[in-house]
């Protein structure tokens, strides 16, 4: 029995000003939903132009559950392509990444395709003569993306052929990449470090409400990173601070400082904590690269990059970019009850290898399956994904900080203990779930 | 009889395995402060992202701890606030003979590879890893000593969910 498909007023009334209904989290039509609507309506990360550098490089991935390839075209251009051969349906680029040359070759019956989706050969074409094959799906090659936008090498699709433009989709979200490729003393990232694959048994929106969810570290990252910072206090006087201790302890920063730090939101779901300050804002300066920086931009605008320590950035719907530590994640659905967390990590392009040590070590300390922070997490997502099964009550409450003109105000800097980024996340989600028909 | 005490008689094969199998032994009992005290002070454990890895700065791994980063993860698991450990996680290691890779009597170093199947479990979850463990062992006043245990799983770069003690 449908509860939400074609239905788009019930689909409305799981979002109150202050409340979320659970079968956001624990429905199935509503994630099968999710994938035909929101992650085809909206634009989705997926990946970057540092990955496929030369024409013929690929890169596999999933944009919601649709199984794609990026793929740097011979005119040198970034194309996201479905992966799947229009012939029996066979994934043609296979495994993680590569380089397929100037076509790709299914390696079931040799069709070939060239880089831009189109159908460039099959063997024994002669017996699809008078078939009706001009007809068919077939003929026009591999399906693309909607579109593509390639933002200072971040690349995006839209799956849905048309639909909101890329520029009206983030609008003033994009700073935050800005400020993170500013960074890079040649205005370049790449991405390196290896990434972290972590699978989740709880609904991706969980994950996302987590990363503006500034009341939960002293509480639930007690063990972990409180831990980190009794065990510090014991060290002998007079000894350097780990960078390890540095990245842990600010996770135990008091109330006070995430309400001061503040919250910025934008229109369609995008929106980050520590405008004024964050959990990165206080990290040993790596000799020699402030002297870079200062080179590459002149000291004002240097100090103006360097001081922009925004914390978590969420693109909705399902990526979250720290700029001061160029980390990268994306909670991938794959169910509603399951998720794959994937965590990149990016040099900056001409600064000391020490900040990508740096990074790689945030990543693995907080990021990894065998993170102890994660473990913190990953244990009330569970006991969240389990008992919002409850059949007494339906809502998850998000009212803290709540104001009346919310809805109104697309854009707004607010007390940083505010929940006003995760509202903002369901407006959106609301609005990509039930696209209006156009008259 | 300790773990210290173990190996402070002649550095033989045979004490190098005896070594690695009651180090397996103290994690399946939980007896991690025990475990945390054969690592030299400035010993590592190193999980690892990528097969054949060398690089553990410039690239991530799923752990690179020093003594100081063990401490906490042990003392985490001690902790009344620990949720995610409520109830606790257990752990099984099973070992293939210990292969003693490199004997260094002179400058009192040994190299000794395992293999292993590791088995963690959590209420009524049960993940199976395997891999292959080497131990960089160092011979000192108090006995033998960790300076690196390297734990090579043959699916490292797979995604996995919690792994919450020590292979």
């Amino acid at each position: 029995m449908s509860k939400y498909r074609e239905n788009a007023a019930a689909i409305r009334a799981l979002v109150r000003p202050g409340e979320v209904h659970k079968d956001l989290y624990i429905d199935d039509e509503l994630f099968e939903l999710e994938m035909e609507q929101l992650f085809v309506n909206a634009w989705i990360y997926v990946g970057h132009a540092s990955q496929v550098p030369q024409p013929g490089d690929y890169f596999t991935t999933t944009v919601g559950t649709e199984p794609v390839v990026m793929v740097r075209h011979s005119d040198q251009s970034v194309r996201v392509l479905v992966n799947r051969c229009p012939h029996k349906g066979v994934k043609v680029a296979g495994g993680a990444c590569g380089n397929t040359g100037k076509f790709f070759r299914c390696p079931y019956h040799a069709w070939t395709f060239r880089t831009d989706g189109a159908l460039l050969s099959l063997p024994l074409r002669k017996g699809y003569e008078d078939t009706g094959f001009e007809d068919c799906e077939a003929k026009s090659g591999m399906a693309t993306a909607g579109a593509v936008h390639v933002y200072r090498d971040f690349v995006f699709c839209r799956l849905a052929a048309e639909g909101i433009s890329f520029e009206d989709y983030f609008g003033g979200a994009l700073s935050t990449i800005d400020n993170m490729v500013d960074r890079s003393p040649e205005g370049r990232l790449e991405v390196a470090g290896g990434v972290l694959r972590y699978m989740h048994q709880c609904n991706w929106k969980m994950l996302v409400d987590n990363q503006t969810d500034t009341c939960h570290p002293m509480v639930a990252h007690e063990s972990s990173a409180g831990t980190a910072v009794a065990v510090w206090n014991r060290a002998p006087e007079g000894t350097p601070k780990p960078m390890a201790v540095e990245q842990f302890a600010p996770f135990m920063s008091p109330y006070e400082f995430f309400e001061k730090m503040g919250i910025r939101v934008w229109d369609n779901g995008h929106g980050h904590t520590g405008v004024s300050d964050s959990i990165h804002a206080a990290y040993s300066p790596v000799p020699g690269y402030w002297e870079q920086m200062v080179a590459a931009y002149g000291e004002d605008r240097a100090q103006a990059i360097m001081g922009d320590v925004r914390h978590n950035t969420v693109y909705f719907p399902n990526i979250m970019v720290k700029g001061p530590i160029q980390t990268l994640r994306i909670f991938k659905p794959m169910a509603a009850d399951r998720t794959l967390v994937e965590s990149w990590t990016f040099r900056l392009v001409g600064a000391p290898d020490e900040l990508l040590a740096r990074t790689c070590m945030y990543n693995r300390l907080i990021n990894a399956p065998t993170s102890v922070v994660g473990h913190d997490d990953l244990e009330m997502y569970e006991r969240a994904q389990q008992a919002l099964h409850a059949k007494g009550r339906d809502w998850i409450n998000v009212a803290r900080l709540a104001e009346a003109d919310e809805a109104e105000t697309l854009e707004a800097v607010v007390n940083g203990t505010s929940e006003r980024q995760m509202r903002n996340q369901f407006r959106a989600w609301v609005r990509f779930m039930t696209p209006e028909v156009q008259a | 009889m300790t773990a210290a005490a173990i190996a402070v008689a002649p550095v033989t094969e045979q004490a190098l395995a005896k070594f690695v199998y009651t180090e397996a032994r103290l994690l399946d009992e939980a007896r991690f402060d025990e475990w945390l005290d054969l690592f030299a002070e400035d010993g590592v454990y190193w999980m690892p992202l990528m097969p054949g890895q060398t690089d553990a700065r410039l690239h991530t791994s799923l752990m690179h701890e020093d003594k100081l980063l063990l401490r906490i993860r042990v003392e985490r698991l001690a902790g009344a606030r620990t949720y995610s450990q409520q109830p606790p996680s257990r752990c099984h290691h099973l070992l293939q003979q210990p292969d003693v890779v490199e004997m260094s009597p002179d400058s009192g170093r040994y190299q000794v590879r395992t293999a292993f199947h590791y088995v963690e479990t959590r209420q009524d979850a049960q993940t199976l890893l395997a891999g292959w463990a080497t131990h960089e062992l160092v011979s000192t006043q108090d006995g033998l000593r960790i300076a690196m245990k390297r734990v090579d799983l043959v699916n490292s770069d797979a995604a996995f969910g919690n792994i919450c003690l020590f292979p």
